[in-house]
């Protein structure tokens, strides 16, 4: 076993999503290095990575969301920007981890349009909105019987 | 602000808006991120040593396989942290091996049983769908206080 050293100690990363009409990940990439005073920024398809301390992280994640709010998504990442056991230059294939992003992004029109029609509601009109989860009823037993019974 | 652990734990949505409604979202980036900065031994990629499935016997007992342990080791301590819970029910991405299933199994289990307000959601499908899964987000915030948005 080799010792291991960790990189950006002390830093967080934080992943900036966007997708909008209006919007590009290089807007964004712009905005964030015009307020960045030597914090790491890396341009990506989808938006940008900003790597700091997390004073610093939060006050360019505030500027940038400011830009489209409705539009640009915001979370946490593990590793720093091009870390060989992440980057997919290293590995080849996509990143791991991309799967779920792209799943999730692909909702972001539906969760889009719920912040923006919810941004005006009054407590009492959000309370009404929102509604528990409900639970599809299991499959009945006689109408599972029924597509056996079909399909031999 | 309440710490809040979201289902599945790198979901990018429910971590956008508990962040952006003034709460801390709790999901595994945190955990990754304590494990790839600490020093100690090399054991890439997520530098999980022999000592992580010891400390998931806290949540899961021994006869339990070493895969959930070692996983719970970097949940179990978001779960200890969390003061509320928003899960997705049958979230497609959160599929994975059977380490997985049973590490996801175990964790709403521990959520129900902490006690905690849990809010419980599926995914929307459509704009409308849409609207109710951010009001209903919004609306369980606010009762945990400190909403800002």
């Amino acid at each position: 076993m080799k010792e291991y050293n960790p990189e950006y100690v002390g830093t967080e990363t934080k992943y900036i999503f966007v997708d909008s009409p209006t919007t590009t990940p290089q807007d964004l990439a712009i905005a964030a290095y015009e307020v960045a005073m030597g914090v790491m920024i890396k341009e990506t398809c989808f938006g940008v990575q900003v790597t700091g301390t997390p004073d610093e992280v939060r006050r360019i994640v505030e500027r940038l969301r400011k830009i489209d709010p409705f539009h640009i998504f915001i979370k946490d990442r593990g590793f720093p920007p091009g870390d060989e056991r992440r980057c997919r230059a290293n590995l080849g294939g996509s990143r791991p981890g991309y799967l779920g992003h792209e799943y999730e992004i692909g909702l972001s029109r539906f969760i889009s349009h719920g912040l923006k029609e919810t941004d005006t509601m009054k407590p009492e009109d959000l309370k009404k909105t929102a509604q528990p989860f409900k639970r599809e009823p299991p499959l009945d037993i006689e109408e599972l019987a029924s597509i056996i019974e079909e399909e031999a | 602000m309440a710490k809040v652990f979201i289902y599945p734990a790198t979901s990018l949505m429910l971590s956008d808006l508990v962040a952006r409604y003034g709460h801390k979202p709790l999901g595994s980036a945190l955990s990754v991120r304590e494990h790839i900065q600490a020093g100690g031994f090399d054991s890439p990629p997520l530098q999980i040593t022999p000592e992580d499935p010891k400390k998931g016997l806290h949540w899961a007992a021994v006869e339990v396989p070493s895969g959930v342990r070692g996983r719970m080791s970097l949940y179990g301590p978001l779960v200890e942290e969390a003061d509320a819970a928003i899960i997705i029910e049958e979230s497609d991405f959160a599929f994975g091996c059977m380490g997985c299933a049973r590490t996801n199994e175990l964790l709403i289990f521990l959520l129900k049983q902490k006690g905690v307000p849990v809010l419980e959601l599926s995914y929307p499908k459509t704009k409308e769908e849409g609207v109710t899964f951010v009001a209903s987000i919004r609306t369980f915030l606010a009762e945990l206080g400190g909403e800002k948005a």
